[in-house]
This record gives structure tokens, sequence and C-alpha cells, in this order.
């Protein structure tokens, strides 16, 4: 069971915690339940007897009993809230920690949006489990065992009811349990879809409005939440049965202990102060049943739940860190794919076929192919957003999956096809790869990447805001950050991955010949679409269908690749061949 | 005893005390019932003012079902309250053949089957009754969804634009999630805790007024307390909420930038900045949690203190003969009965407020400020030519950093306006403008002369097809989101816009052909390909105009060329706008202007240009520069 493992592992550090909960526990269900038994003496030794003294004497004693109770169920509230809260906290943070850890594989198998509901709804719902654990868990039990134990004592013969009343509500509540858990399960993935696609929706607002298909996303949100809303009907009619049907019971058996009670008295062989008390330990038994109850309507989603949290706490990212890794190198800045292929999970078709080239530092290799041929997949190895699946990629010599994570990707400054940036502000983003890195340091970087101009222009400067995605600066300005961030990391390895095209040529020119110094120890990789972007490098590499056609310089290739003749063809026009 | 007696009167306000005293009369005992149920809404409405009518107009679908509710919550109470009075005649049956010395068991026996039946009645009611709940609070939760989703339709982007999208997406899951709870939980408990606290002190009253009383003597020190604590557990559950919604943005952001954080070795730190949010959330529901969970064993203990009064004078009374054992023990169940729905109601409270903190984050949302309302001067624009002229436009993002200034532009029909220019000069945001994603500020556009300010934006938008940046496709099949902005595109429609815009080539190849699933990211597709699919969805919805923004910058060159080739034709009888930085994918276009600072700077076509020898030449020279070499 996940939700027992989880429970085990997560509340493992507030087991002291949790103990001081049940003792304290203990002592107020202990306070409260001495009531009944007070109040049965008040009446068979006070009022019958009309011992006025032993009334006030029984009744003081019950005041005091009150007091302890109060103010045990504070104490034991406070630290059951605390331990309970500080669970979720720590799932929370497990979860988080794990998903950060993977690799873009494991995203890609659950999908942010689920990964988003299992990391709030899901550690909710364990969480509410939790703190309804830390009140109920000894009070129910308890309260169920020693009105157990005082009902048998007042009269053994009448528990014979409970030895039918409580298997038949376990019974019951099984049932509805049972068709429960299922029901959850769908829950959880419908709220997952409900997300994803809201997620998509605000995302593609452009795209949608553009197309003026509100209407048809409407529709297709209508069908999501239309799934949600018949789990949770479902879920919510189930629930409905629980409580009237506990209900009856505590009433059915009331009723019986008058019937048997009767005969019991009218032979002789009860008091009847017993018959009155022990209605009052029954009400106590099947209110310790509803509490359990109550527990048990949440146990379904709280199971479901676990299950998903689990799942995403035992899947290891396929990237995994070596045990013993590299931590010190005699290279510096050179990178090397021997023999690298690279296939999809499930997919018949390698993406990239063995792939080799070296390049070092101060030089430059530019990666150039049609679109699907395999570009962005190549550089995501260097970093190892993927692992290769054949062949190996060394970084200074050194295979990257030996390597320490950390320092491997100290030495990778990679700007991504698509330019991301986190909300914040401008310097936050820049500080991302490097957070000690001085202003002017940011404003160098800025200088290269051709953007001091408009973030002078912003007006709070490097302090201006970034909204979440960099929504709020235009696309090329956003590529031109991201190009900035690399730069403050001052990586040994730059892999720009199509970072140019969202450039203007005469900027995209200006930045290549400010990034020309600036990159003159380490090595760099540009995959591009622009020759001119490319021409100078000391290598350029043609890739199709993930197979290396061409190696070489641009005069080298323009010569014996007819693949790159025909791309460069296209942009220059049959006459720039010549 | 008299400590007891004076302890409420000395801490409750003046009402409180008029309560015992009207009360003391069972005559009277109708005006505590209204009296008592309206007192709880007033206390609280001074918190929940705004959000309370909401809730009702949430709701207010549900009505005649939730009067049905009502009513079988009524009548269930009915019973319920009357079950422990039938139970302690029948003790009193037994109590008096005790003395008697023999024991009517017929009497007995038939009362019991009548309070079985009793038991029965209530348990169908209050399981119909439950059953009927769920099914309207969920309708108004489906609805309330419906209603946020439709919001983001109306909703400017400059606001969608500036929220963390994670928040957006918490209110609408966590939050609606919390709220549904909340109301499955307190509504139906709420209704029946107060109906069975009038109830039961009604019966108390017709048993034993004095004992009633006693009784009742706990009641304002109970409303106090309940009302305290749960004044201080609100802005807990507010903060408790917001923590969650900007824990989920940030789980949100840092998945969907994965990539970044992972390459740039920077998963420590937002597991840091993860972490300290994590804390603050921990801090904020723990204090919520503590004192929401406060309420029950206060409650109780008030409970305690009744039980213990009833006990002390109910003993003194039997001895004095006032009353039986028999209503002595249905004057125990009824306080055990009556500490139960004050226990539960503010239990309840405390659940309560958890809901509404959710529910005023989702009427936060549902209360922005939406897209300008629409003139419509032309509500039914009918087919257009293609003319589009942008006459003095000015705009800014923000106020104080105007970015178009006095804009003119002039497009005829079937023509090709290509526009170039440096970064952040303006390109796109011509296209926010010309689609009505942003109001200008100043000037107009026109489309054959009117003003698109006087078109439904729904018509305006209609007229154009749109590529995009941002390749954006939704989780479906390729055939779907190729027919996206024309759901009746034919397969044969949809074949030959995929032939031509080279999305059929690499659609062969994948195993599920048109049938292939885009995943959630688009993993399984380059930015090239999926670029390509943007192209052939804005052919297939056939618009009036076309509005290409960087549409090939990450498709190669050569795919590029064969693409024009084929686009030529299509955009030959339709104005279109080409945004891009490849001087090759605009030097066919019959006019480029070349946009700098928000302002044209220079247009013409490619000669005209050239023979300009102005910034365009400059452009184009630095494209000559790369192939030098």
């Amino acid at each position: 069971m996940s939700l027992r493992r989880l429970l085990r592992t997560h509340l493992r550090p507030y087991r002291n915690v949790l103990f001081l909960v049940v003792v304290l526990q203990a002592v107020q269900t202990a306070a409260t339940l001495a009531l009944p038994a007070l109040n049965s003496d008040l009446i068979d030794n006070g009022v019958l007897t009309g011992d006025n003294a032993h009334i006030w004497r029984v009744g003081g004693v019950m005041m005091g009993f009150s007091a302890v109770q109060i103010v045990f169920a504070a104490i034991a509230v406070w630290f059951g809230a605390k331990a309970s809260m500080a669970f979720g906290r720590d799932v929370r943070r497990d979860l988080f920690h794990q998903v950060t850890d993977y690799s873009a594989r494991e995203i890609g198998r659950f999908g942010a949006p689920s990964l988003i509901t299992r990391i709030t709804n899901d550690v909710q719902q364990v969480q509410s489990l939790v703190v309804l654990g830390a009140t109920m868990m000894v009070a129910a039990p308890l309260t169920m065992v020693i009105g157990i134990a005082m009902a048998v004592r007042e009269d053994a013969g009448l528990s014979l009811i409970l030895l039918v009343v409580i298997p038949a509500t376990v019974l019951v509540l099984g049932q509805v349990v049972y068709r429960m858990v299922p029901a959850f399960q769908k829950m959880q993935l419908r709220i997952d879809r409900v997300n994803g696609v809201l997620r998509e929706q605000i995302t593609g607002l452009r795209v949608v409005r553009a197309f003026v298909r509100e209407p048809e996303e409407s529709e297709r949100f209508a069908v999501a939440n239309t799934a949600l809303t018949e789990t949770s009907l479902r879920t919510g009619r189930l629930m409905a049965s629980m409580f009237p049907t506990v209900g009856l019971m505590v009433n059915v058996s009331s009723l019986a202990v008058l019937w048997i009670g009767a005969d019991r008295i009218a032979s002789g062989n009860m008091q009847l102060g017993s018959l009155v008390a022990y209605i009052s330990y029954l009400i106590q038994i099947l209110m310790a049943v509803v509490m359990v109850t109550f527990m048990v309507s949440m146990l379904p989603r709280a199971a479901v739940s676990a299950e998903r949290i689990v799942e995403v706490l035992d899947t290891q990212s396929s990237v995994t860190v070596p045990e013993q890794p590299v931590r010190s190198l005699a290279e510096h800045g050179a990178l090397e794919f021997r023999n690298v292929g690279f296939r999809y999970q499930g997919a018949q078709e390698p993406v990239l076929h063995d792939v080799s080239f070296r390049v070092e530092a101060g030089q430059t290799i530019a990666i150039i192919g049609s679109t699907g041929a395999g570009k962005t997949t190549l550089v995501n190895l260097i970093s190892r957003l993927f692992d290769a699946t054949e062949g190996t990629v060394l970084v200074d010599g050194v295979d990257v999956r030996r390597l320490d994570p950390d320092l491997l990707w100290g030495k990778v400054g990679y700007v991504p096809q698509k330019a991301f940036l986190f909300s914040g502000t401008v310097s936050s983003n820049l500080r991302f790869g490097r957070p000690d890195a001085t202003e002017s340091e940011l404003w160098q970087a800025l200088e290269i990447a051709q953007a001091s101009g408009f973030v002078q222009a912003m007006p709070e400067g490097l302090e201006s805001n970034i909204a979440q995605g960099g929504s709020n600066v235009s696309g090329g300005q956003r590529q031109r950050l991201s190009i900035a961030r690399a730069l403050v990391a001052t990586p040994e390895i730059y892999v720009f991955d199509d970072s140019f095209s969202a450039l203007d040529l005469a900027t995209d020119a200006r930045l290549r010949a400010a990034l020309e110094p600036e990159t003159r120890d380490a090595a760099v990789v540009i995959v591009a679409q622009r020759v001119s972007t490319i021409a100078k490098a000391d290598q350029i590499l043609v890739l199709e269908d993930g197979r290396v056609v061409g190696l070489g310089t641009h005069r080298q290739l323009l010569d014996d690749c007819p693949t790159y003749a025909e791309i460069v063809a296209s942009q220059l026009g049959e006459g720039a061949l010549a | 005893m008299t400590a007891h007696h004076n302890a409420p009167a000395g801490n409750g306000r003046s009402d409180d005390d008029e309560v015992i005293s009207t009360t003391g009369r069972v005559a009277r005992r109708g005006s505590f019932g209204p009296g008592g149920g309206a007192g709880m809404p007033t206390e609280k409405s001074k918190n929940f003012g705004k959000s309370l009518p909401r809730l009702g107009e949430i709701l207010g679908h549900e009505t005649p079902l939730l009067i049905v509710v009502l009513l079988l919550t009524v009548t269930s109470v009915v019973l319920v309250v009357l079950g422990p009075r039938l139970l302690g005649q029948a003790t009193d049956i037994v109590f008096d053949g005790f003395q008697a010395g023999e024991i009517d068991f017929d009497a007995l026996h038939r009362k019991l089957f009548v309070i079985a039946g009793i038991y029965l009645g209530s348990w169908i009611l209050g399981y119909t009754q439950a059953y009927l709940l769920a099914g309207a609070i969920q309708r108004a939760m489906f609805a309330l969804r419906e209603s946020v989703q439709s919001k983001i339709n109306r909703l400017p982007l400059a606001y969608i634009d500036r929220q963390a999208r994670g928040d957006l997406l918490s209110r609408v899951t966590n939050d609606i999630d919390n709220l549904a709870q909340s109301l499955q939980q307190t509504t139906s408990q709420i209704v029946s805790s107060v109906l069975t606290l009038v109830g039961v002190i009604a019966m108390m009253f017709i048993i034993s007024p004095l004992l009633a009383a006693v009784a009742l003597v706990t009641v304002p020190l109970s409303v106090w307390l309940m009302k305290i604590i749960g004044g201080k557990a609100r802005p807990r559950f507010i903060s408790q909420w917001r923590h969650t919604g900007s824990l989920n943005a940030q789980a949100e952001e840092v998945f969907t930038g994965h990539a970044i954080v992972k390459s740039f070795g920077r998963q420590r730190d937002v597991e840091a900045r993860f972490r300290d949010d994590n804390d603050q959330l921990f801090e904020a529901s723990f204090a919520a949690q503590f004192i929401a969970s406060l309420i029950q064993p206060a409650m109780n203990f008030m409970g305690n203190v009744q039980f213990v009064l009833i006990a002390v004078v109910g003993g003194l009374r039997i001895a004095s003969g006032a009353i039986t054992v028999g209503d002595m023990q249905a004057l125990i169940q009824y306080a055990r009965q009556f500490s139960q729905p004050l226990t539960h109601l503010a239990a309840m409270t405390a659940t309560f407020q958890s809901g509404i903190a959710s529910l005023e984050r989702v009427l936060e949302l549902l209360d922005a400020d939406e897209e300008s309302a629409e003139q419509a001067t032309t509500p039914n624009p009918g087919p257009v030519r293609g003319r589009v002229a942008f006459e003095d436009v000015h705009f800014a993002y923000t106020p104080d950093q105007p970015l178009i200034e006095g804009l003119d532009v002039v497009a005829e029909p079937g023509q090709t306006v290509a526009i170039v220019g440096p970064t952040g000069a303006g390109k796109t945001t011509l296209v926010n403008l010309l689609m009505r994603f942003y109001d200008l500020d100043r000037g107009r556009i026109t489309l054959d002369g009117r003003d698109i300010a006087g078109f439904p934006r729904r018509e305006l938008r209609s007229k154009f097809g749109m590529v995009l940046q941002d390749t954006w496709l939704f989780g479906g099949t390729i055939r779907e989101n190729l027919a996206y902005g024309n759901p009746a595109t034919t397969d044969e429609q949809i074949k030959e816009a995929a032939r031509i815009t080279y999305v059929d080539r690499f659609v062969h190849s994948l195993p599920d052909g048109y049938d292939t699933l885009i995943s959630d990211d688009g993993d399984n597709l380059s930015a090239g390909e999926k670029q390509l699919i943007t192209i052939a969805r804005a052919l297939l919805a056939d618009p009036s105009i076309l509005i290409l923004d960087e549409a090939t910058s990450s498709v190669d060159t050569r795919t590029e060329v064969l693409i024009q080739q084929a686009m030529k034709a299509l955009c030959h009888e339709r104005t279109s706008f080409v945004i891009a930085h490849r001087l090759s994918t605009i030097r066919g276009a019959d006019v480029i202007l070349v946009m700098d600072g928000g302002r044209i700077v220079e247009q013409g076509d490619h000669e005209q240009l050239i023979e300009q020898d102005g910034p365009y030449t400059r452009l184009y020279q630095a494209q000559f520069a790369g192939q030098a070499t």
C-alpha cells in the first residue's frame, strides 16, 4: 500500500511529536470517557439515594476532568497540526526535488499538468487524512476500547449487541469504500485533465482567439469538466450514504439495548442505572464509529493520491548521477561525440545515428540540417537533458555520464531554441547561471548579447519585472536575454540551439562579432538555419535524418557536400555558389 | 453554581442574556429559533459580506433542489429530535414497570417499533438529502469552472500575460475543489445542526424548563468562543490558499522551464526558493489548522460543562421528585445532542471559512476587468476585400514607454506587406493591434475603410489567418490540429495543405500518420515541424488576410524555399503581412516596411529600397557579410 509507505517514510521525523500527541489524546479521551461513569455514579449513589453531598462532590470531580480534557486536547491539537502540516510540507519538498531531478523523459512521461496536480492537490488529500488521523487516531480506538470495556463491565450480557453492530457497520463502510477507490482514481486523473486543458488554453490564448475557436475550446473544456463532475458526483453520492447509514446503526442499537435491557432488568440481572449508563457508553462507542467513518470516507481519495505521489517519488531520473563522479578534469572546453546514437523510448527509428565529431576550446562547430534532422536532440545530449542510447558524449575527455553533474552544468552554457525566462527581474534571470555575478558583469553580458539598449530603456533597468515565460518582452528581446544569461555563466562550452534566428540579421551579425572575443577560450556549438550565421565556423556538421552527411569548413562542404550546397543555394541564390 | 451562571452573563453581550430570559418559557421558544439561526450569519457578515451573496449566486440555479434538500433536512431533524424523547418514554416504561414490579413489555415493544420506524424514516430522508445535495453542489462547481474558463476567453491578453499560469490553474483546481469539499461537508450540516439545536432546545423545555435553562447557560459562551476562533482562522485560511496558489505557480514554471533549470545546474536554487514558499505555506496552514481544530475541544469542553450542570441540577431535581429518571435520561441524551450540533457548527464554521477563502480567490478572477466592450458599429461585416490601413496609430504596453507613435501603413487588397526591422521595433505589436489583442491608445486601424474597433472581435479575427513565432499546438492528433481553424475541413483539403507545407513529408514517417497524438509539450515533433503544422493550419482556415510572424524561423531554408513557391499562389488573392528576419523570406513582397523605434523608417519594394541605400540596404548587406567568407 502506497499510503502506508508514504505515511511511514514521511511521518518518521515526527514520531516523537506524534507519540506525544498519542499520550495527550489518550489522557484527553480518558477524561472524556470517565464522565459517563461519574454520571452513572451520580445517578445511582447521589440522585437515587438523595445524597446531596455526593452529587456536589462527583459534580466537582466531573468539572475537573473537563478542565483536564480541554487543556490536553489543545496541546494535542497544536502538536498534531504541526506534525501533519510538516508532513505535507516534506512531501511537497521531496516531490519537487524528485521532479527537478528528472530528465526531460520523465517529465514527458507524467506531463507537467499531472505533476502540478500531484504536488498540490494530491498532497492536500493525504495531508487532510493525516490531520484527521492526528486528532482521531487515538480518540476513536481508545473511545471504542474503553467504551466497550466499560459497557461490558456494566453489563456483559447486553454487550452481545456490540458483536452484531460493530461488524455490521464495518461491513457496510467497507462496501462503500470498495466502490469509492476506483472512482477517486478516475477523479484525480480527471483533475489532471482539467488542469491540462486549461493550461493549454492559457498558453495558446493568442491562437485560440486568432482562430476564433473560443466556442470549441469551451466545448473541449466542458468535456473534461463534465467528466470530472461525473466522478465527483459519484464519489459525493457514495459518501452521502455513509453518515445516515452509520447513524441508523447507532440508533437501532440503542433500541436493541432497551429491548434486551428491559428483559434483563425484569429478570433482576441488571440495575436501572446501568441501563442509562449503558446507553451512554453505546452512544460513545458509536460516536467513535462515526469518527472512524469520517476517516474512512477520506481514505479512498487519500490512498489514490498517495499512490500518485509515491509513483513520482519512486520514478528515478533516467539521467543518473554516477556513484563516483569525476570532479577534476585535465582538459578544458573540449567536446567530443563518439559514434553517438539516440532513440526515443518506444520509437522504431533512431533520431540520431552514428554521430562523431570533436571540437576544442576556442573552436566553433555549427550544426545545420533540415527540419526534424535531429539538431536539437543532438545538443540536448551535451548537458544530459537526455542520455545517448549509443556511443558516448565526452566533455573534456570524460564521458558526461561519469561527470559530476554540477561540474558538467557549470561547463555548459545553453541557449535553447525557445527562449524561456522565469518570472522575476531581468537581473534574477541573468544571474540564473551564476548568482554571484556583479552588476557590471551583467551589463557586459547584455552588451555582447545586444540587449543593453532595451534593458537601459526599461523603467527600472536591471530590476525591471519579467513576467512568466518572459511574455512582457518581445520574442527577439527574450532571445537576447536568454543569450546574455548563458554569457553571465561564463561556461567553457557554449550551446546555441538555433538561438539567432529570432534576431534580425544586423543584430545577429553584431552579436556574433561581440561574442567572438568572449568565446575565445570556449568551445562553441551553434545550431543554425542561416548560412551567414555559421559560414565562419571552424567545422560545419550537416545533419540529414539523424545522420552526418557532411563535416568540414564552409569551403570544403560547398565542394563535396551536395546537401550543404543546396542549403546555401536556397539562401543566397545560385549566383552565390560561384 | 452561581459562578457558572454569571460567567457567561459577564462575558456575553446583552442580547445573549435576552435569549436566555425570553426562552424561559416554553410558549416563546419559537422566537428563539429564528433569532438563534439568524444570529450566526449576522456575526459573520462583517467578514463574508461580499462573498456570501456571491455564493448564493453560484448555488442559485440549484435553488429548487436546495429547497427540497432543506425540507428533507427539516423533516429528518424533526425525526432525529423525536427519537430520544420516545426513547426516554420507553425508558420510563421500563422504570415504572420496575418500580411496579412488572414491566409492560407489549407497550415497550410497540414503542420501540415506532422508534425503529422513525429511525428508518430519518435514514431515508438523510440519505436522499445528502444524495441530492451532492448533485446540487457538484453541478454548481461545474458551472463555476465553466465560468472561469469562459472568463479566460474574455480577459484581455494584457491580464493573462501578467498572471502566473500555475496560480490561475490552482484557482480552478485546488480552490474549487476545496470549495466543493467544504460546501459538501458544511451545507447540510449547518442546516441540520441549526435545526437540531432549535428542536433539541424545544424538547428540553418541554421536559424541564429549568434544566433547559441550565443547559443553555453555556450557549452564549460557546457562540462567543466560536466567533473569536473563527475570526482568527479566516486570515490564515486566506493565506493558506494564496500560498497554495503561489506554490502551484512555482511548480508550473519550473516544470515548464525544466530544461533551463537543469542545464544551468540551478536545481538546488529553485528548490531553495520552493522551500521558502513551502515553509510559508506550512506556517499558514499550520496556524489555520490549529485554530480550526481548537474549536472542537473547546466546544467539547462546553458540552462537558453543560453535562455536569445538568447532572448536578438534574440529580437534585430527581432527589426532590420533580422529574423522572426517564426524563433525566432523555435530558442527558438531549444535552449530548445539543452540544454535538454546536460542536459541529463550530467545526463547520472553520471548514466554511476555508471554503470561502477559496471562493474569494475564484471570484477575484471572475471579477477581473474584461476586454473593452464591443462597440460593434459594423455588426455584420460580410466578406472583406482586404484593404488594411493603420492611421496615425499610437500604442504603449506601459503608459510611460510609448512603443508606436503616429504609424501610418496601407496594405492594398492582395498585397504582400513585409515588415522588417530590429527586434523590439514593434513588429509583433502590429499583429497584436490588428487582431485587437490589445486596444489602440490613439488613431485607428481600418479594414476596407471601416474602423476595426467597430467589428465584433470574433468577426474581425475570423478574417485573419495567423502564424506566430510561438508554435502552439493543442494536445490532440495532427489532423485535429490542422483542422483547428476550420473544423469542417475535409481529409482531402487537409492532405492538400499538408502537402504544400511539407507537413505530409514528415507525417508519413510517423507510425500513426495524421492520427499521431501531439503530446503535452509537443516533444515528439521538432520546432520546425510544429511550425510547418501551424502554417498548414492557417492555410486551412482560408482567411482573407494572412499574418505570418516569423512563421518559418525554425524551418530550414531549403524547405522554406519550397513552401514559399506554394504559398505565393495562396497569398496571391489575399492580403498578407509577413514579419521575418530572413530577407530571403520577404524579398518578393510588394511592399517592404522597415520599422525602427515604432516608426516606419523606409518603405518600398526590394529594388527600390536597395536603390535608396538606407537601413534596408544595411540589413541586406549584413546577410552578404556572412556569405563573403
